[in-house]
């Protein structure tokens, strides 16, 4: 039993939100790219992307930042700090994101746990977002870590 | 699109060519647009200020987003990027140069994959990391060719 979160918590493991399904707009691909001041050919200029593997352009690997999921999963706890502060990401890639796509994403909490820090207790959340297209292909997953504190 | 890197090019201890930022408030308003964050600790220094931070800072997606851009510079046009993963461990403040940097921990070839390990970092102009993480990127092989 830590200060937060019982073996009850553990129950939050595993819940998922719906799901949601975004087009995914060439322009939004290339505003995306433009805010990073990447200039890669292959994430902004359709006819230099054509001439590469990819046929075409695809979008920069933290682009579905913008696709959010429909909710985040809650976690119910009492009591739980209210300060919280984004710990970083995980990613994996699979498949490319590509102007046209339709790309569904669901979210569900990973991993939920406790554990001291500078700051003092900190509940500590991971997040794993999935992000699938039209053809069922898993392009991306992102695992985010959210602490309480 | 630069030269195209090779597995057969690199070894343990490479240093990936740096990548450097000179992020602005304009790009923090572009990133918060383009990503959907609206987080005014981003761009809204009243705001920030009585959340007790010292100014606007960076977005952590946004040296994420960094960090990518440093590994899909160095996969090129055919790598791939497989794996990212990065930890914000302190604030970045817009007006400052930052830097991405990377090294070459590992390399294997699995599954017909020619595999780069690296360990990846954003420092500051302190020269202080604020942003460790690793990543994981297949590159072509001559062999293959």
């Amino acid at each position: 039993m830590g200060k937060y979160i019982s073996d009850e918590h553990k129950k939050f493991i595993g819940i998922e939100s719906e799901p949601i399904t975004y087009d995914v707009e060439r322009g939004a691909i290339r505003l995306f790219a433009q805010a990073i001041e990447d200039r890669n050919p292959l994430f902004n200029d359709e006819q230099k992307a054509r001439k590469t593997r990819f046929g075409g352009m695809i979008a920069t690997p933290t682009f579905v930042r913008l696709l959010m999921p429909r909710e985040m999963p809650r976690v119910d706890i009492p009591n739980l700090p209210k300060r919280l502060l984004d710990g970083g990401s995980e990613w994996e890639f699979f498949h490319p994101i590509r102007p046209g796509d339709r790309i569904t994403v669901v979210a569900r909490i990973a991993d939920l746990r406790e554990t001291e820090g500078r700051m003092g207790t900190m509940v500590v959340r991971m997040t794993e977002m999935r992000y699938t297209n039209q053809f069922d292909e898993l392009c991306t997953i992102q695992r985010m870590t959210l602490i309480n504190y | 699109m630069g030269k195209q890197i090779y597995f057969e090019d690199v070894e343990v201890g490479y240093e990936i060519t740096p990548l450097e930022k000179n992020p602005t408030t304009q790009q923090l308003v572009k990133y918060a647009g383009a990503s959907g964050d609206y987080y005014q600790i981003h761009y809204d220094k009243d705001f920030a200020l009585a959340n007790k931070l010292p100014g606007v800072i960076l977005h952590g997606a946004l040296k994420n987003a960094f960090l990518a851009q440093l590994m899909t510079d160095f996969a090129g046009d055919e790598g791939w990027l497989r794996k990212l993963s990065v930890q914000y461990r302190g604030m970045d403040m817009p007006g400052h140069k930052v830097t991405c940097k990377g090294k070459i921990t590992a390399k294997r070839v699995e599954g017909g994959d020619h595999i780069v390990e690296c360990d990846i970092w954003l420092e500051n102009d302190q020269g202080q990391k604020t942003t460790p993480g690793t990543a994981v990127v297949i590159l072509p092989s001559r062999a293959a060719r």
